[in-house]
């Protein structure tokens, strides 16, 4: 079974190279197509966006988006990011992430953009950045560490 | 957890976890979305039960669990863990969480939150969480949370029997 799911994301991830669809990649990850949670390039830019929906609420009064909801976009933002913008033989690996919940999010839709901060051999640090409608105003950001091994290597730590 | 409890101390945490079930896994959309229980609440403490689903998986290559369920779960459960240490019900928000992945969840299992809430002052509280499958000293992945009281808002807790024996200031 695992074997055949291999050709499936990193298979779609050379589609999606070849197509230029990078929305795509979303469509292999289960819970990234529940989330509504998918990436996107139509400005240039690598982006991930979480199109607001109902069940992302985590206060009804004021209301506003679950934290949860908002460190698992900053998330998968990271991962869409390292399979677009870097050689990846495998799909990275979460060692940790730590979130910082800087606005409370409002039910619209956010979006997030990652960029590396250091690329080692095995491991990354990414950070990542989420907003709403200003993207002057991010209304969390996060740090996270994935070990990433190119295929050449053993698969240890 | 309530094994060496009397009936009469039974009776009052089960009827302590079905009030925090309502508040924060049955009107909280996501929590809800989830499918998330609370399994037991104290003083301080909080525990839930994730269980498995397949559109949980995040790893379509090995049927590993998606970092986000379970980032969801133990926000709320150290939210859950918070929410017991208030005297008075107040609003609160996650200033930052922190998750470490010690290993990837089994395929197919339900996950365990047990959270702790070891400090609280008049604006910060800080708490501690780990999440399991089964086995305390096996855990999945461990959580540092901190919340900031006193937020917009409405209050995060439900009215327990204490409010009314304290004179039900609500």
């Amino acid at each position: 079974m695992s074997g055949q799911a291999v050709t499936s994301l990193l298979g779609r991830l050379a589609e999606a190279r070849k197509s230029g669809e990078v929305a795509r990649l979303a469509e292999a990850i289960p819970y990234a197509r529940w989330m509504r949670i998918a990436p996107e390039n139509g400005t240039g830019e690598l982006l991930t966006r979480m199109r607001y929906h109902e069940a992302l609420i985590g206060n009804t009064f004021l209301p506003a988006l679950h934290g949860g909801t908002l460190g698992a976009m900053l998330e998968l933002a990271a991962i869409f990011h390292l399979l677009w913008e870097t050689e990846t033989a495998a799909v990275p690996k979460i060692v940790n992430i730590t979130v910082d919940y800087l606005r409370s999010a409002r039910p619209v839709d956010v979006i997030a953009r990652a960029s590396v901060t250091k690329q080692g051999r095995r491991m990354v640090n990414v950070y990542v950045e989420a907003w709403q409608d200003d993207r002057s105003k991010p209304v969390a950001t996060a740090n996270a560490h994935f070990l990433v091994k190119s295929s050449d290597e053993p698969p240890s730590l | 957890m309530n094994d060496d409890k009397t009936p009469e101390e039974k009776s009052a945490a089960d009827a302590r976890v079905a009030l925090f079930q309502e508040w924060f896994c049955d009107i909280i959309p996501h929590n809800k979305a989830l499918g998330l229980k609370v399994v037991a609440v104290a003083k301080g403490l909080a525990s839930m039960r994730l269980e498995w689903r397949d559109e949980f998986v995040g790893n379509p290559e090995t049927g590993v669990l998606a970092g986000g369920p379970v980032t969801a779960m133990l926000d709320g459960c150290c939210g859950i863990s918070v929410a017991t240490m208030l005297k008075d019900p107040k609003p609160f928000a996650t200033l930052d969480l922190r998750i470490d992945y010690a290993r990837p969840a089994t395929p197919g299992q339900a996950v365990i939150a047990e959270a702790e809430c070891y400090r609280i002052t008049s604006s910060v509280a800080f708490t501690r969480a780990f999440a399991h499958q089964g086995d305390p000293k096996d855990p999945i992945a461990a959580a540092a949370g901190t919340f900031m009281l006193g937020t917009k808002g409405s209050a995060m807790r439900p009215p327990l029997p204490q409010d009314k024996a304290r004179g039900g200031k609500r």
